[in-house]
């Protein structure tokens, strides 16, 4: 375990101000604590002071996983952002998209959401913006990336898909053995 | 003589410290001695220097001085400046050197890489043979076998004297951490690793300033967003381009519904040149009306 680089952190934080934009800071100046990030065989977790201490005095093979996992570096140094962040993006995501009972299934097994279980998008999403995806009762299922923008998804014809799929709670289940 | 000698150095030092007046103005004159250096004596004897090697006494003998060599030579093939030798070397790689000319006297039969590769081998063993024996000449003699010279002779190169300059800092029983730096010497500490291996921030570290250091990075990552948001630029196009469409589409019902909505025009476009005059402003509450 060890604290970020210098440009490992530029690339979680860019990741993350993609859903969440300048709420970062709210993750990172916490008035109930101090967090912070570390590194742990190529994930990235997000725990409390508290906790890292304890952590600290495990042996690294035998940690499993201190804090939050938010996310993972790729062999070529590429930030993924897992679901088990989503926990904490959700209350500061900036662009949502809200999908209709039929579809959440569909989107819970892994597929893109279609303009037609589309049910609300926050205004002004651009195209490509890292978007949280709710149900229609607010509860958080995962999160995506704009396919369309809002303007766009008006236009658009039922079957054309609207947000790409990037992580779901359903995931959990599915990838049970590979998330931390 | 001599004790009177060094006795009279001795007051004379001591009547050049800083002095006061103890116990007010009446009282003896009180000179104040300086702290006390705490100076260790050596555990060991120092070593004694090592015999020249064969070509240092011939060296001697003949006057020849190191000459310093530069350690990157004019490559004229490839027009840059290149290493003396090591990767990338002018002159290029010798395992890839693809002409091996037969000398003038040579065996026109024999392999020419063969030979050049076996003298190689050669020439190694032989250095590698008269290192060995210089060794075994100063273990034989009784003296030590440093690494380096440690001594100061007069036919050390700089380069030499700094390292041994290094050898005699670090060689304290706290590893040259405490020693006071020569007058013109860097002040940092070089790494311990020679600068190979990677190292991190310790795990737990000055969370505070770790803290300030991400939000500083947050800070100059914010400021250098985009001024032009190109989606509003292009729902702005969209739009008029609705606009247009729809005005088209009134023109063929009727002409009082195209006029009406012709008015409507100039006021559409002032909100784009709205917000040209104030680019900042890239959350819109123009949103609401795009609906």
């Amino acid at each position: 375990m060890r604290p970020l680089t210098e440009a490992e952190t530029r690339a979680v934080f860019e990741k993350l101000a993609k859903y969440i934009g300048e709420n970062i800071q709210l993750l990172v100046d916490r008035p109930d604590g101090t967090y912070c990030f570390r590194l742990h065989r190529d994930r990235v977790y997000y725990l409390s002071e508290k906790l890292l201490k304890l952590a600290a005095s495990v042996p690294r093979e035998s940690l499993v996983a201190p804090g939050t996992c938010f996310g993972k570096f790729t062999k070529s140094q590429k930030f993924r952002l897992s679901i088990t962040a989503l926990d904490f993006l959700a209350p500061y995501a900036k662009y949502k998209v809200w999908v209709k009972p039929g579809s959440e299934q569909s989107f819970l097994y892994g597929n893109h959401v279609l303009k037609s279980g589309l049910g609300r998008i926050t205004e002004n999403t651009a195209q490509y913006q890292g978007v949280v995806v709710y149900s229609m009762a607010d509860v958080p299922l995962g999160f995506g990336v704009a396919a369309k923008s809002t303007q766009e998804c008006r236009k658009v014809d039922p079957l054309a898909i609207v947000v790409f799929h990037q992580a779901d709670v359903g995931e959990y289940v599915r990838k049970e053995d590979t998330l931390t | 003589a001599l004790a009177r000698d060094n006795t009279q150095l001795l007051v004379s030092r001591l009547w050049e410290l800083p002095a006061e007046r103890a116990g007010g103005a009446g009282g003896p004159l009180v000179a104040q001695l300086p702290e006390p250096t705490f100076r260790l004596p050596r555990e060991k004897p120092p070593p004694k220097p090592r015999p020249p090697t064969r070509w240092e006494q011939f060296a001697r003998l003949k006057g020849i001085r190191r000459k310093k060599k530069t350690s990157l030579v004019w490559d004229e093939q490839a027009k840059e400046w290149r290493r003396r030798w090591g990767y990338r070397r002018a002159g290029g790689d010798p395992s890839r050197a693809w002409l091996a000319e037969v000398p003038a006297g040579a065996d026109p039969e024999e392999d020419q890489f063969a030979r050049l590769r076996r003298e190689k081998r050669e020439r190694v063993a032989r250095n590698e043979l008269n290192r060995l024996r210089n060794l075994a000449r100063a273990h034989r003699a009784g003296r030590a076998v440093p690494a380096a010279p440690l001594h100061p002779t007069g036919h050390q190169d700089r380069d030499e004297l700094r390292r041994v300059a290094r050898v005699a800092r670090v060689s304290t029983a706290s590893l040259g951490r405490f020693q006071p730096r020569l007058p013109k010497e860097s002040a940092e500490p070089p790494s311990r690793n020679g600068g190979k291996k990677r190292r991190f921030e310790p795990l737990l570290g000055n969370l505070a300033a770790e803290r300030s250091r991400q939000l500083e990075l947050l800070r100059d990552m914010g400021s250098k967003k985009p001024v032009l948001d190109i989606t509003r630029a292009v729902n702005k196009q969209l739009r008029q381009e609705e606009a247009e469409a729809a005005a088209n589409k009134g023109k063929k019902q009727s002409k009082r519904g195209k006029r009406g909505r012709q008015q409507q025009r100039p006021g559409r476009s002032g909100k784009k040149s709205g917000a040209r005059r104030q680019p900042q402003q890239r959350k819109a509450a123009g949103g609401g009306t795009g609906g």
